[in-house]
């Protein structure tokens, strides 16, 4: 079955990038507002620019919340949190207060530390990432990938073994999780050439476990 | 480890783009898409449009036969017309960078149009120094990593004093460079664009003590432009001006693979750039 992307509008960020770089790769993408919608999609991205908090009531105002728990926890269908979307896949988050996360990927959202570095935040530009290729959204590289990054807060994960990616700026920054099918970039694939495109075809490759 | 960023700016005028000289003299050098593809493939790592049209709209099919057909207005959709809108949403299609947009926004509805369209980030002048609360309304309102405020210099001639100016360059707003720079960062701006006036097409290279002096005093990226009249002037800006990312305009679009052979000099000076 060729893929049926949805890309889920939940009133933060631009969306249009994304669907501009999906829609590179010949697939069928949708911008989805209705959560009904997702039903229909075999894979599914969760974008997204702005706070941690502003987002969980978007998706949650919606009814997103419950629609991804069915479709991703339960029928397995792939999903890719890109930036604050990866960050909302976490189990809780720490920018302007206390925030319960989707808690797919263990772990907690927390500023970026520059007290030893002095480094400028956000963390804006185009940034090494070593990547591992256990994890089928990291392979295919035959150079070190760079990605575009613009971000303050980041993802650290419980576990280890979910890391598929990190670059450094003043600490180690996870870059890139997989859990099973589900995903997660802090960089914007959407926004880095042709290393971002590897990560689209890596995400559509993947079928529902 | 975070690249320093090269960037390109095009100046789009009654929907063409032209280079420009201290802000008047305006020399049409193609149309907006063409470059967009080789700008991408020689790994500029972002794009900045800025629209310096005085009038609010314009038919771009009549500029295109005031100028005459070219071998590059193959590239226009026939879509493509009337607005820097209609140019936002064709070059983005194209742009797998970020893209920043500029020119004549001053709401909150000229803000959405633009990111709805396919812009990243929008660059705000002239309504931020009118209505600085603007730039609070935006950033909460888009984040702040969207909202970049373009602040524009001119240096007095005679005392060395440098002073922002708005209107394309026209007026003077009252502020200076750095107190300016530091309201924007505190009002929720992400990045700064840091225009010298008078160094604006001349070649004479970056106003470094303007920018490292701005770039020393905000916890912001600040990007450098205007001067730029060879490659070791990047080279310049970043190290010795403090700037995060470099930016010109009117040396790229003469030069056939200008942006690897600034990305070459560049590391060769120890710069470590994406290549």
């Amino acid at each position: 079955m060729s893929p049926s992307v949805a890309i889920i509008d939940y009133g933060v960020g631009n969306l249009t990038s994304v669907a501009n770089a999906v829609s590179r790769l010949q697939v069928e993408v949708r911008i989805s507002a209705d959560p009904l919608e997702l039903k229909n999609a075999t894979h599914i991205i969760l974008p997204g620019v702005g706070s941690f908090g502003e987002g969980m009531k978007g998706l949650a105002e919606r009814g997103f919340i419950p629609a991804l728990q069915e479709e991703v926890r339960t029928k397995k269908k792939p999903l890719l949190g890109i930036c604050l979307g990866m960050q909302l896949l976490a189990t809780e988050g720490f920018e302007h207060g206390h925030h319960q996360g989707l808690g797919f990927i263990p772990g907690s959202v927390r500023m970026i530390d520059t007290t030893q570095s002095g480094l400028r935040l956000p963390h804006i530009g185009w940034n090494d990432v070593a990547v591992s290729d256990r994890h089928p959204i990291a392979r295919g590289f035959t150079h070190m990938p760079i990605f575009y990054f613009v971000h303050s807060f980041h993802l650290v994960p419980e576990q280890a073994d979910v890391i598929a990616g990190t670059c450094e700026y003043g600490e180690r920054i996870v870059a890139l999780v997989q859990s099973a099918n589900v995903c997660g970039a802090q960089f914007h694939p959407e926004k880095s050439h042709d290393d971002g495109l590897r990560i689209f075809q890596n995400f559509l490759a993947l079928s529902s476990c | 480890m975070l690249k320093p960023r090269l960037i390109p700016v095009l100046l789009l005028k009654n929907g063409i783009l032209v280079r420009s000289k201290n802000f008047t003299f305006h020399q049409h050098t193609g149309d907006p898409l063409g470059q967009v593809e080789r700008y991408t493939a020689w790994k500029a790592d972002e794009l900045i449009y800025l629209d310096i049209n005085r009038d609010d709209t314009h038919d771009f099919r009549e500029t295109m036969s005031v100028i005459g057909s070219t071998s590059s207005n193959k590239n226009i959709p026939a879509t493509m017309t009337n607005d820097v809108v209609s140019v936002i949403r064709s070059v983005s299609e194209k742009c797998m960078i970020p893209l920043t947009v500029g020119g004549k926004i001053r709401s909150i509805d000229d803000i959405r149009v633009r990111l709805a369209n396919g812009a990243d980030k929008v660059s705000i002048n002239t309504q931020a120094l009118d209505n600085p609360s603007f730039i609070d309304h935006a950033a909460r309102t888009f984040g702040n990593q969207c909202i970049v405020v373009c602040i524009d210099v001119k240096r007095d001639p005679g005392t060395g004093v440098c002073e922002v100016y708005k209107h394309f360059g026209r007026d003077p707003a009252g502020m200076k460079p750095i107190a300016w720079a530091k309201e924007v960062e505190r009002r929720g701006a992400g990045e700064i664009l840091l225009q010298s006036i008078d160094r604006d097409g001349t070649g004479t290279g970056y106003d470094l003590a303007l920018i490292r002096s701005v770039a020393e005093s905000v916890s912001i990226p600040v990007i450098a432009l205007g001067g730029v009249g060879k490659f070791s002037d990047f080279v310049a800006g970043l190290k010795e001006g403090r700037a995060s990312a470099v930016a010109a305009a009117n040396i790229f679009h003469f030069s056939e693979q200008s942006i690897i052979h600034a990305k070459q000099e560049m590391q060769a000076s120890g710069i470590d750039v994406r290549l």
